[in-house]
């Protein structure tokens, strides 16, 4: 059956199981938003700006696992998703992004509304593709989810020109797919495997570190049997929360910058780094040169460019993480023997953990008088239901929710690490609010990210997405300020926002419920409150001022060089 | 230190951008790239001279054996490779200089492929030191234009880069 570009590339969505996508229509998609007038199998939905569809996608990418769409006209609507793509791609997110471009016969003439969106998005893409025949739609699109999915993901950009969308031309989705220059080896080698086994076995102060690379490759539930088979202490990385319980005691919680003590002096001290999905990133190692200096590191990564990319690698295992522990397990199996002895003999290193988490376990002042964030993280917590998607924005925000929250199930956390991009948290919880409609969905912003992408309370709302805003309100660029107050002699440069925003009327406006609390007194009821609510709500947090997010490695410092209390 | 490298890629649109953006983006530059069509369908291949510590090198080598349209990167940082250079040189010619162009052209094998009163254009190839060499020689009588190739390389021995 004949049928035009347009109808091609949705029947292509829906072949590759699509049920959402986000997008932003214009002159050069104009034909793609006729043929989804009336194509019932998608769901279209329409954020009010780009920049948030594209991290919308992103965000049902991370909360479900499957790739994210976002579509966008060329031109400016193309260039308003760049910051979309930058994120998902600095976190390996799949997603497919197809933007419009103008008539084939036109590009590279400066037409109206033309960029060279490929070019432009060369450097945050995983790959990316421009339709030039109607012929090519279907094997372009097989390619693009492939790619975005498969190996080390990330987005995948398609330009789509208009005459190709108009053009006729028979559907035929091919089943397989075969690109002979891109074959992720996906399959641990087997002798690497031995010898990480005898090497974790011969060490006395293993840690396991493990990363977003976990929570992508579906990796918990081996890391959770692996660690708990030899009793291994875990740290993860921002994006590796929820790769492992935060409830279970060998856990140490999250490390690097703004990690947990014991987290950093279990690294410093280790004597076999286990990495797995995690990139050694400078947030994570600190001073590079005296990073974990007594350690041995094994590095289990399925794109071999993480690996020996910031530090030096002893045993690396180049293959899908899942598959790779699940061979560990089974060697572990076999040397079944060895391990209580093995377990028996990591005593003094347990006794050494447990005594820096009681040195110094993550904590706060309590005040009856004026709101602690971490409180509120910790009253959220609290009331959430076991299963809640929390996602959040960039900032102080981020960081008491990365260490206060206690993550104990993967893709529950979606945050913005390796770009650090505000404006993330309302979109992308409104990305994981569409893909899972019945759980609920909560994202922590401060009162500078959430401007950034306001607007999208008009999409919770139309859509009838009820998103769970919290905004912990300092009237500051808090981490920012934190920066100024450490090491700029506190000259606080354009960080403090000055204008108090009424978030209550401006829920209103948009047609939603907003709840605030000033004292402490307040937050339980205003969290009850607004869970209660059917749909989306803010619920805004008047916190201490200048709270600090502690510890605190300062940059270029030592991972053991924390700054506790300042 | 120099390194030579060959890259195998499709033959596809932004291929060349893609590969040159890692040199770049790590502040890499690049001292030769030459790119033709190979016997193999829809292929291409790179070959690519550049500067910089090994350590560098590596990381730039596993990334472009991670863009989708590279199928192989051949490091031949290690000598184990053929090299050769074409060279077309513009030389100024009179009087008695004609003479020694003319003995520098034979010294070398080179060719010479278009002659006026005053000048000769010569194509030389040979090994990317050879081709220096014989620019140093003809520079004294006055070099008018010279465009080289850049290197090619091909491995040593019966295989081809697939086997
Ligand atoms: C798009 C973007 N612009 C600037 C920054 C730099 N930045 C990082 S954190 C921060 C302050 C965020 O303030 P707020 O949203 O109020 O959160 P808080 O730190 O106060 O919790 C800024 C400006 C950034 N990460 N992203
Ligand atoms: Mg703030």
């Amino acid at each position: 059956m004949k049928m035009n570009g347009a109808k091609i590339m949705l029947e292509c969505l829906k072949k590759e199981g699509v049920d959402t996508v986000f997008g932003y229509p214009g002159g050069t998609v104009i034909n793609l938003y006729d043929a989804l007038f009336d194509f019932k199998e998608i769901r279209h939905i329409l954020p009010r700006h780009e920049q948030a569809g594209t991290h919308a996608a992103d965000g049902y990418a991370r909360a479900t696992g499957r790739v994210g769409v976002a579509i966008a006209t060329s031109g400016p609507g193309a260039t308003n998703t760049v910051t979309g793509i930058a994120t998902a791609y600095m976190d390996s997110i799949p997603m497919v992004i197809i933007t419009g471009q103008v008539p084939t016969a036109l590009i590279g003439n400066d037409a109206f509304q033309e960029v060279d969106i490929i070019g432009i998005t060369r450097p945050c893409t995983k790959h990316s593709f421009l339709i030039r025949d109607v012929k090519d739609i279907a094997l372009t699109m097989k390619k693009a989810f492939y790619i975005a999915r498969s190996g080390r993901p990330g987005p995948v950009l398609v330009d789509f020109p208009k005459d190709v969308q108009m053009a006729q031309g028979e559907f035929h989705y091919p089943e397989t797919v075969d690109i002979r220059g891109y074959k992720p080896n996906l399959s641990g080698h087997p002798r690497q495997v031995e010898k990480a086994m005898a090497m974790i076995l011969d060490s006395r102060r293993p840690v396991m570190y493990v990363g977003g690379g976990a929570v992508l490759g579906d990796a918990a539930e081996p890391v959770t049997l692996l660690a708990r088979k030899l009793s291994l202490p875990v740290t993860t990385t921002l994006m590796g929360l929820g790769s492992f319980p935060e409830s279970d005691d060998l856990s140490l919680g999250m490390l690097g910058m703004h990690g947990a003590y014991c987290a950093n002096m279990a690294m410093t001290h280790s004597d076999l780094i286990i990495a797995i999905g995690a990139r050694f990133d400078d947030r994570v190692t600190g001073k590079l040169s005296t990073f974990a200096p007594h350690a041995k590191i094994i590095h289990i990564d399925v794109d071999p460019t993480s690996i020996k990319k910031n530090v030096r690698v002893d045993l690396p295992i180049v293959g899908d993480v899942k598959d790779v522990l699940t061979k560990m397990i089974q060697q572990a199996d076999k040397s079944n023997g060895k391990i209580s002895e093995f377990v028996a003999a990591l005593s003094p290193w347990h006794d050494d953990i447990s005594g820096w988490k009681e040195k110094h376990p993550l904590s706060y002042k309590q005040s009856s008088t004026i709101i602690k964030p971490q409180f509120v993280i910790q009253k959220l917590r609290e009331l959430s239901d076991e299963d809640a998607i929390i996602s959040t924005d960039v900032g102080q925000h981020q960081m008491w929710t990365a260490q206060f929250f206690k993550f104990n199930k993967p893709r529950t956390l979606l945050t913005s690490g390796g770009l650090g991009t505000m404006g993330f948290g309302l979109p992308s919880a409104m990305g994981a609010q569409a893909a899972f409609p019945n759980r609920q969905v909560i994202t922590i912003c401060g009162d500078g990210g959430i401007q950034m992408n306001i607007q999208e309370m008009a999409t919770l709302v139309q859509n009838r997405l009820p998103v769970k805003i919290v905004i912990l309100n300092n009237n500051f660029l808090g981490m920012v300020r934190q920066w100024q107050e450490l090491f700029f002699d506190k000259r606080y440069s354009s960080t403090c926002m000055e204008l108090p925003i009424d978030y209550i009327k401006l829920a209103d406006a948009y047609g939603a419920k907003g709840f605030l609390a000033s004292k402490p007194g307040d937050v339980e009821s205003v969290i009850k409150q607004g869970f209660e609510e059917k749909g989306p709500v803010i619920m805004e947090f008047k916190i201490a001022r200048e709270e600090k997010v502690l510890p605190m490695v300062p940059a270029g410092a030592s991972l053991n060089e924390m700054v506790l209390n300042a | 230190m120099q390194h030579t490298i060959s890259v195998i890629v499709e033959n596809d649109f932004g291929v060349l951008s893609r590969v040159a953006t890692l040199f770049s983006g790590r502040g890499f530059n690049i001292e030769s790239l030459s790119v033709a069509p190979t016997n193999e369908d829809g292929l291409s291949r790179m070959t690519i001279v550049t500067r910089g510590d090994a350590q560098i090198l590596e990381q730039i080598n596993k990334q472009l054996n991670k863009l989708i349209d590279v199928l192989k990167v051949l490091d031949f940082s290690d000598g184990s490779a053929i090299e050769r250079e074409l060279a077309l040189i513009k030389v100024s010619a009179e009087d008695d200089a004609r003479a020694e162009v003319l003995r520098v052209v034979d010294i070398f094998r080179a060719k010479i492929i278009d002659v006026t009163p005053k000048s000769y254009t010569i194509e030389a190839t040979g090994n990317p030191l050879k081709i220096d060499a014989i620019l140093d020689l003809l520079r004294p009588l006055g070099l008018k234009e010279v465009v080289r190739t850049g290197s090619v390389a091909i491995g040593r021995g019966a295989k081809g880069w697939n086997g």
